[in-house]
């Protein structure tokens, strides 16, 4: 069909009005069109205006936002070393996993969970926590990928696999194996909603990691060093284009403790498959040598970011690993106590050198009979040994004359019933119960029956691993305690408290205790040849409630204690060992037998190799002409 | 009567104004792209002006009337072409818009079906012989817009058949439409509204609820339209200097040199420049709509106006978009935004009104 011209075809149809082709008819229109232009141009120009001359500065600040991002430098956190340097905590580098949710599927969830060895359930639940946060907000999946999933990652990372997935080396804790130190030295992890809002951790930002328990925690600051920052242009892919200023981490400062690894390990080794505690102290300067809790976790795990099945396990065992027994074990001394309760009685001349009781296997007091530990009876006991052979009768005496308030004066002198001070979080105070004690808490009177349980260290009486330790060093000491310290403080700190005990009766109780190992006591087994180890055994009942919840029959059994130091005379070391359910005093001393023992051993190793060293060694390690001149 | 159709009487005023843009285009695509894998576009861009510019000459020569006279084959061709486009051509981004043409060259038909859409209003109108619109030929003419606009809605690059809806409009509005069918077809419209909303695709919804609400998803599908925005407000009045731009040249900006280049061009030559550009664009607007009023008949009209609303229709999307005043659509920004096949269209159309305007005093 080929187009007409319509002029040259004048339209002369009936019923149509003339019609001449020409475009003049639609000046009006065009003219209307043109102002719609117009409206359009200066409807456009106001979008323009708007952004570029009235809110110019905040959409340069926008753009500054856009390109300049602050990238943080992590400050590799500092070692922890024992007190001859050795290294316990360490770093290493490793590589964690997040999970980007700008590009994330649905359905990749599940392979990534199986080829991670993660739950699936787990993974599905975390990221629907994360729903409601912007999606530039990655979610970190793994730490510490072993080879195997690494090579998952590698194997699927990138556009065509699970692009999901992103690596990020970073730093990671490594702590010794099977649990060693595991309470004392603590773990790392990520800071918490709860933490974050507490005063303590005020100055920390959302994903820093920090010490959750030990010395990780009580030294954090010190551990952690201040993270760098590196200010650079990025474009949109993140890739950096430009460095703008560099900002240095400051390493965290290495941390060296007062524990001798040697020490831990002996006391480790002896606790193996134990429950309790082990608390080894220098009465003279507070050092804590060795401090073990049993059973014990694997902080290595938490430096993995622990799952939540992994951890409610933990939290859930019936032994309680993660419960710090050397500090936290709030339980009854049992016969640890009667030195205190010998002090007491020497000091306010309760009791003299003649004073003697004589014992048949048991006592009545207060219309009540008290049995001794030893049916038979100790007969004519003296303080010494009332003290050598753990004599209940001689204490339940004892316990009578002083009276409970007394008694209470005494113990909370020796640091029991108040905590010690230790550098580590969590500690306990413990129990001295006296009659004000008793109206506080119970809105009761005191009965003179219930001192005589006291005298034993049984009853209300509760005490800590790292108080015993602290207060039979302390007397042994001649009363001058020092306060417990993993990390020596950096100004000698003066003592805590100088009891100014008479040196006649503290040395009176010594040999009691002295008997206890060396003569017929009830530790003579434990004995160390050439060593004054002095000691005392405790065995210590379970109070009823107690019994009821524990199911096991082992568990009903009594817990052991044995606290000892060495030598008697200017102690050099100071050994508390709680075993519980351990049956027997008589147990737990050989734990501190071992320890002390290797106390004394390193020592003379020491010595011997800080010795001048035999003639012909000299005269090869002396430079020559350095003895010409000593002539 | 003298003949006035050598080179000089061509419309000198709107083709340096078009070849000024070209030029700012050009060197806003050499900026944006500087260190990417597109730094020859500019080039590229210089061959296609080169081009059009003969197309546009070769476009201003064949008579219109005659042009007029083919428009059923034309048509027909169109049609083929759009059907043939899904078969062979190359899927980018989702979509099949491209018939690759062989060493690195695509050919993008649904813009050439541009020029066949403007011969065909004006042809269909010019025939009507008639001042007003009857309720038929609205349907007809509706029909014969309708097909093509579906066949590359379906690619599916719904911006770009949108481009055919103003052409078809404003033939309406000088073909003499009446008040009475304006209102019925806004009915109808307004009825189809909510139907067609579940006829779009998924991610034609999002882009329409991103434009009311960019904020919802900043990192997700409002993020071109936030990074527009700052850019074109980081330019400020001055603009921050060619190669300077940081949303540009970190690519925070995306699609800097088609689809974005108004943003670009925002940040690096600030508000003086845009108002030096959309001046052009006006000048050039007025000029084509000075060719229709001075068209020798209906059809010349029809074909300058249909030009001049399909570049308005354009620009405003284009660079309405860039500050957020318009969804996000991926219309290029005519003789600006770097595209052979828009390049080539755009200067086929400036011939078409050339051509007019060497015919005005033929009678």
């Amino acid at each position: 069909m080929r187009y007409l011209r319509a002029e040259k075809e004048p339209d002369l149809a009936p019923g149509r009005p003339f019609f001449r082709d020409e475009a003049k008819f639609a000046a009006g229109k065009i003219a209307a069109f043109q102002y719609f232009t117009l409206a359009v141009f200066i409807y456009l120009l106001l979008g323009y205006w708007d952004l570029q001359v009235l809110n110019e500065e905040f959409y340069l600040e926008k753009a500054q936002q856009n390109q300049i991002k602050s990238l943080p430098i992590l400050a590799p956190r500092g070692k922890i070393l024992d007190r001859d340097g050795r290294v316990i905590v360490d770093n290493h580098e490793s590589y964690r996993l997040i999970l980007s949710r700008d590009n994330l599927r649905p359905a990749h969830l599940r392979p990534i969970a199986l080829g991670l060895n993660i739950d699936p359930a787990e993974l599905e639940a975390k990221v629907h926590r994360y729903r409601n946060q912007p999606t530039y907000f990655a979610i970190p999946l793994k730490e510490e990928l072993s080879p195997d999933e690494l090579a998952f990652v590698e194997a699927f990372r990138g556009a065509n696999g699970f692009p999901e997935l992103e690596l990020i080396k970073s730093q990671y804790r490594v702590y010794p194996k099977d649990g060693l130190a595991a309470h004392l030295l603590g773990y790392v992890g990520e800071i918490s909603d709860a933490e974050l809002n507490s005063p303590e951790w005020a100055h920390h930002n959302p994903g820093d990691l920090i010490g959750k328990a030990g010395v990780e925690r009580y030294y954090n600051d010190q551990l952690s060093g201040i993270d760098g920052q590196r200010q650079v242009r990025v474009d949109n892919r993140m890739n950096t284009r430009e460095v703008l200023g560099v900002k240095e981490a400051i390493p965290g400062r290495n941390l060296k403790l007062t524990i001798d690894l040697d020490l831990q390990v002996v006391a480790e080794l002896a606790m193996e498959g134990k429950r309790g505690a082990v608390v080894a102290l220098d009465p003279r300067s507070g050092d804590v040598l060795a401090l073990v809790s049993r059973p014990a976790f694997d902080p290595n795990r938490f430096a993995s970011r622990i799952s939540a099945r992994e951890f409610s396990e933990l939290v859930q065992d019936p032994y309680r690993p993660l419960f710090n027994r050397a500090l936290q074990a709030q339980l009854a001394p049992g016969s640890t106590f009667k030195p205190i309760m010998a002090l007491a009685a020497l000091e306010t001349g309760a009791i003299d050198d003649s004073f003697t009781v004589h014992c048949s296997g048991g006592a009545t007091w207060y219309g009540r009979y008290f049995k001794c530990h030893r049916r038979g009876g100790h007969g004519t006991v003296n303080l010494k040994t009332a003290i050598a052979q753990s004599c209940d009768v001689f204490f339940y005496a004892v316990g009578n004359r002083l009276g409970i308030d007394t008694i209470a004066s005494y113990a909370e002198l020796v640091g029991l019933g108040a905590k010690t001070g230790i550098d580590l979080p969590g500690e306990k105070e413990g129990v001295v119960p006296s009659s004000k004690w008793k109206i506080r808490t119970q809105r009761e009177k005191w009965y003179a029956g219930e001192t005589i349980s006291v005298a034993i260290g049984q009853g209300a009486l509760t005490v800590t691993p790292i108080q015993l330790a602290y207060a039979i060093g302390g007397i042994a000491n001649g009363g001058v305690f020092m306060r417990p310290h993993v990390v020596r403080p950096e100004q000698p700190e003066p003592p805590v408290r100088k009891a100014g005990f008479d040196a006649e009766n503290v040395r009176k109780v010594v040999d009691g205790m002295c008997a206890v190992v060396n003569g017929w006591g009830t530790a003579a087994a434990s004995r160390i040849p050439g060593i004054e180890m002095c000691g005392k055994t405790g065995t210590a009942q379970l109070a009823s409630n107690e019994l009821l919840r524990l199911k096991n029959s082992e568990d009903w059994h009594d817990n052991a204690w044995f606290v000892g130091f060495a030598p008697g005379t200017n102690p050099e070391i100071v050994v508390a060992v709680l075993w519980e359910n351990g049956a027997h005093g008589d147990m737990a001393a050989p734990i501190a037998r071992d320890v002390i023992k290797a106390y004394f051993d390193k020592k003379a190793r020491m010595q011997k190799l800080a010795q001048p060293p035999a003639s012909l060694a000299a005269a090869w390690l002396t430079p020559p002409g350095a003895g010409k001149e000593n002539r | 009567m003298a003949v006035y159709r050598s080179v000089r009487n061509l419309d000198w005023t709107m083709i340096l104004v078009a070849l000024a843009l070209a030029g700012l285009g050009i060197l806003q695509i050499y900026s944006a792209t500087i260190d990417t894998a597109w730094r020859s576009a500019w080039w590229k861009q210089v061959l296609f002006l080169c081009a059009g510019f003969v197309l546009m000459w070769i476009m201003a020569r064949i008579d219109y009337h005659n042009m007029l006279g083919h428009v059923p084959a034309l048509y027909a061709a169109s049609l083929g072409l759009l059907m043939l486009t899904p078969l062979v051509g190359s899927l980018v981004w989702g979509s099949k818009r491209w018939i690759p043409l062989g060493f690195g060259f695509k050919f993008q038909p649904s813009e050439f079906v541009k020029l066949v859409i403007v011969l065909l209003v004006a042809r269909y109108l010019a025939e009507l012989r008639s001042d007003r619109l009857e309720g038929r030929d609205l349907l007809k003419l509706g029909l014969l817009v309708g097909i093509p606009c579906g066949l590359v809605a379906m690619q599916p690059d719904l911006g770009t058949s949108l481009t055919y809806v103003p052409v078809l409009l404003a033939g309406l509005f000088f073909g003499g439409i009446r008040w009475q069918h304006v209102l019925v077809i806004a009915a109808v419209a307004a009825l189809l509204m909510p139907v067609g909303w579940f006829m779009l695709k998924d991610y034609q919804k999002a882009r329409l609820e991103t434009f009311l609400d960019p904020m919802r998803d900043p990192m997700g599908k409002g993020y071109q339209v936030i990074q527009s925005k700052i850019a074109v407000g980081a330019g400020g009045i001055w603009g921050r200097g060619v190669t300077r731009g940081s949303q540009t040249q970190l690519r925070f900006l995306p699609v800097a040199h088609t689809d974005f280049l108004i943003s670009a061009f925002a940040e690096e030559h600030g508000f003086v420049g845009i108002l030096v550009v959309f001046g052009l664009y006006f000048l050039l607007l007025m000029q084509i709509a000075q060719n229709a009023q001075a068209a020798p008949d209906r059809a010349g009209m029809f074909i300058c106006m249909g030009v001049c609303s399909l570049l308005l229709f354009h620009l405003l999307v284009n660079a309405g978009m860039a500050v957020g005043r318009m969804p996000v659509t991926g219309i290029p920004l005519p003789l600006m935004s770097y595209g052979g096949s828009s390049m080539l269209s755009v200067f086929m159309m400036l011939g078409l009104v050339n051509n007019v305007r060497l015919r005005r005093f033929a009678a």
